[in-house]
């Protein structure tokens, strides 16, 4: 076998004579590398966090909201019209076979004070199953239980950042709030949520039991009638069954004939953010193409220094061969010379892109993951483009005829 | 057996168009291991092509070249490289030694790629360069050298891989006449000592004069060939 440590220092030293030139061929390199690591830990970032909010709103979940409605001509958007009931949201768990679970929603913005605090926040009449569908457990306290429920008692359980707001780091469990002046007793704070997807904060909430919503803050003119519905299907498979199972139960239930359009909307949310996710992905990898592209320009770049190194050093082929360099030999050489500048590229590239990353990371506000497959990917690609173009060259090298070299100028 | 023997060797470099040289004609001789030769004759009689063929860096037209033995002419290109490797030091009128390259590198090359160890190939080099008197220049690079220098180390860098035969094209073309007189009384030494077998190209008949034989040409034939020693 040839001496591979050998070889390799003689193409160091080859590259060292001519610093600035070796430097210049390898900055092609250096910002395709830099760039796809970058894009890529800015998509996976971005990926990361998509994901968690997934995880976050719960799994195979289903919101079903009221139709819209005319009023005078004039369209409301949805949820406009009061066409879901309590009633439905019974009947969707007992009748819908693909269906865990559901819970009814009322809500409303209401101001809630405690002694010289106040906070207007968003507040949530529904049952226990909300807290399951959404995977969301109780920092302190206790949730919802069935008298609560039943007796529609004056209780409630805060978000985060509403117990932040109005308690500070006190616990706020045991305490009593006023919502339109009517006392009601802090039973349980929620973990943190976090912000969601569209950046609203989700932890900004208060949930009161749905019969306490209905009959003391939010009197509405449709006595029964709620806001929506969420819904979490048996598994992920089953949320197809759910909707087709839901919107039929609706319709009859709602005693639409075959050509009325439904009252109520079905929106599966999984899909939604599955949809963002994928989007982001294929973002990502669109990115990374293009900023692969460089790497393409800078393999050129390299082939064409070393297309040029080859000619300036025929002599010092001729040489090589006289004194008993094989074609193997040469071709190895030029080879190594050029994985080596893109190697060495794709180093300082990678070094480059992870500073890059955290800049982004800080100016954007945008978490970037550097994974060690974007870093293998980067070196691996670049030695592939130093080997693809760099062969050229070392073939033409290793073809040279050792007279003809010898006598070169 | 002869260690060289040619039979026939022609050369035709074709130019363009149809214009043809013929560098050799027709060129048939014998060499013995340890024998001293020097080649003579006018510029272009095909001196230094036969040399480039003895030396395996060329391959004739036509013609049979039998090296220890071995049909050389039937070579691929590879085998000569191992040919050039293990059997024949070339030295050139040009020194041709690598610039940016230490004396002791230079040396080292040819065992570079005969794949021997680093440690064995430092300590063979600096043993060629010493046999060459220049135990005390090994680090310098080639421009840091005299010519006479120079060629000592391409000397070193022919012997020192136990190649049997050294061909040199006018070795001492670029020296002066007293590195050249000292260089000659190395290649006598080496000759005489190692019994290297030594084929040289020169104009001057003072050089050929070292030599133990030597062969004319004159359009790319031998028209001489004589034992002077
Ligand atoms: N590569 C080549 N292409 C074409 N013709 C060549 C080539 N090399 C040599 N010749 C021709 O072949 C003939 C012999 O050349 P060669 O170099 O062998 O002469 P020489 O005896 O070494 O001369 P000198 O003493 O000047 O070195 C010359 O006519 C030369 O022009
Ligand atoms: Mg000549």
């Amino acid at each position: 076998m040839i001496d591979i440590n050998s070889t390799i220092k003689v193409s160091i030293r080859a590259l060292k004579v001519n610093k600035m030139r070796s430097f210049l061929t390898m900055l092609g390199i250096i910002i395709g590398v830099s760039a796809v690591i970058t894009m890529l830990a800015v998509g996976l970032g971005a990926k990361q966090r998509i994901t968690q909010q997934i995880e976050n709103i719960g799994s195979n979940l289903i919101i079903i909201l009221p139709g819209s409605m005319t009023v005078g001509g004039v369209r409301t958007g949805y949820g406009g019209a009061s066409t879901l009931s309590i009633g439905d949201a019974q009947a969707i768990v007992k009748d819908c076979p693909a269906v865990l679970r559901d819970a009814p929603m009322l809500s409303g913005s209401e101001q809630l004070v405690y002694r010289n605090q106040n906070w207007s926040t968003n507040v949530q009449g529904t049952t226990s199953s909300y807290f399951k569908i959404r995977e969301w457990t109780l920092a302190e306290g206790r949730g919802f239980t069935q008298q609560d429920m039943q007796g529609a008692t004056n209780v409630c359980i805060l978000g985060q950042t509403v117990a932040t707001n109005l308690f500070g780091s006190t616990d706020p469990t045991g305490k009593t709030i006023t919502i339109k002046n009517i006392p009601f007793l802090i039973i349980g704070v929620l973990i943190s949520k976090g912000q969601s997807l569209m950046g609203q904060d989700q932890d900004d909430v208060a949930f009161v039991p749905l019969s306490t919503g209905q009959q003391k803050l939010f009197g509405t003119t449709f006595p029964g009638m709620v806001r929506n519905i969420m819904v979490q299907a048996k598994n992920s498979t089953d949320i197809n069954f759910a909707q087709q199972q839901i919107e039929a139960l609706l319709r009859q239930r709602h005693h639409l004939l075959p050509k009325q359009n439904d009252d109520f909307f079905i929106r599966n949310l999984t899909e939604i953010l599955t949809a963002v996710q994928q989007s982001s992905s294929i973002m990502t990898l669109l990115l990374a193409a293009i900023a692969s592209i460089s790497l393409i320009v800078g393999g050129i770049g390299i082939m064409n220094i070393m297309l040029v190194s080859v000619t300036e050093r025929t002599r010092e082929i001729g040489i090589r061969m006289a004194v008993g360099a094989k074609t193997p030999d040469i071709r190895l050489q030029f080879l190594i010379e050029a994985v080596l500048l893109s190697l060495i590229g794709s180093i300082i590239g990678i070094i480059i892109g992870s500073i890059g990353s955290k800049i982004v990371s800080v100016i954007a506000g945008w978490p970037t993951i550097i994974s060690f497959y974007s870093i293998i990917i980067a070196l691996g690609f670049s030695v592939f483009v130093g080997v693809f173009f760099g062969y050229y060259p070392a073939y033409k090298a290793s073809l040279l005829d050792p007279i003809e070299a010898l006598r070169y100028e | 057996m002869p260690l060289i023997k040619v039979v026939d060797i022609r050369k035709i470099y074709k130019m363009d168009g149809s214009l043809e040289i013929n560098a050799l004609n027709g060129v048939s001789a014998a060499i013995e291991k340890g024998e001293f030769v020097a080649i003579m004759g006018p510029s272009g009689s095909g001196k230094s092509t036969f040399m480039h063929i003895l030396g395996c860096l060329d391959i004739p037209t036509s013609g049979q070249y039998f090296l220890d033995g071995e049909n050389v002419s039937e070579l691929k290109k590879n085998q000569l490289a191992d040919i050039r490797n293990k059997k024949i030091g070339f030295v050139f009128q040009g020194f041709n030694l690598l610039s940016r390259t230490s004396a002791i590198e230079n040396v080292e090359l040819p065992m570079f790629y005969a794949k021997i160890s680093i440690k064995e190939r430092r300590e063979k080099a600096l043993q060629a360069l010493k046999t060459v008197g220049l135990e005390n220049r090994v680090n310098n690079y080639p421009n840091q050298l005299s010519g006479g220098q120079q060629q000592r180390v391409a000397i070193a860098r022919a012997l020192v891989n136990n190649a049997p035969i050294i061909m040199a094209d006018e070795p001492t073309g670029n020296l002066d006449t007293k590195s050249s007189h000292e260089l000659m009384e190395l290649f006598v030494k080496l000759n005489n000592e190692i019994g290297l077998t030594i084929i040289l190209v020169t104009h001057e008949s003072d050089i050929a004069g070292y030599s133990k034989r030597i062969i004319r040409f004159l359009d790319g034939l031998i028209i001489n060939d004589e034992k002077t020693k």
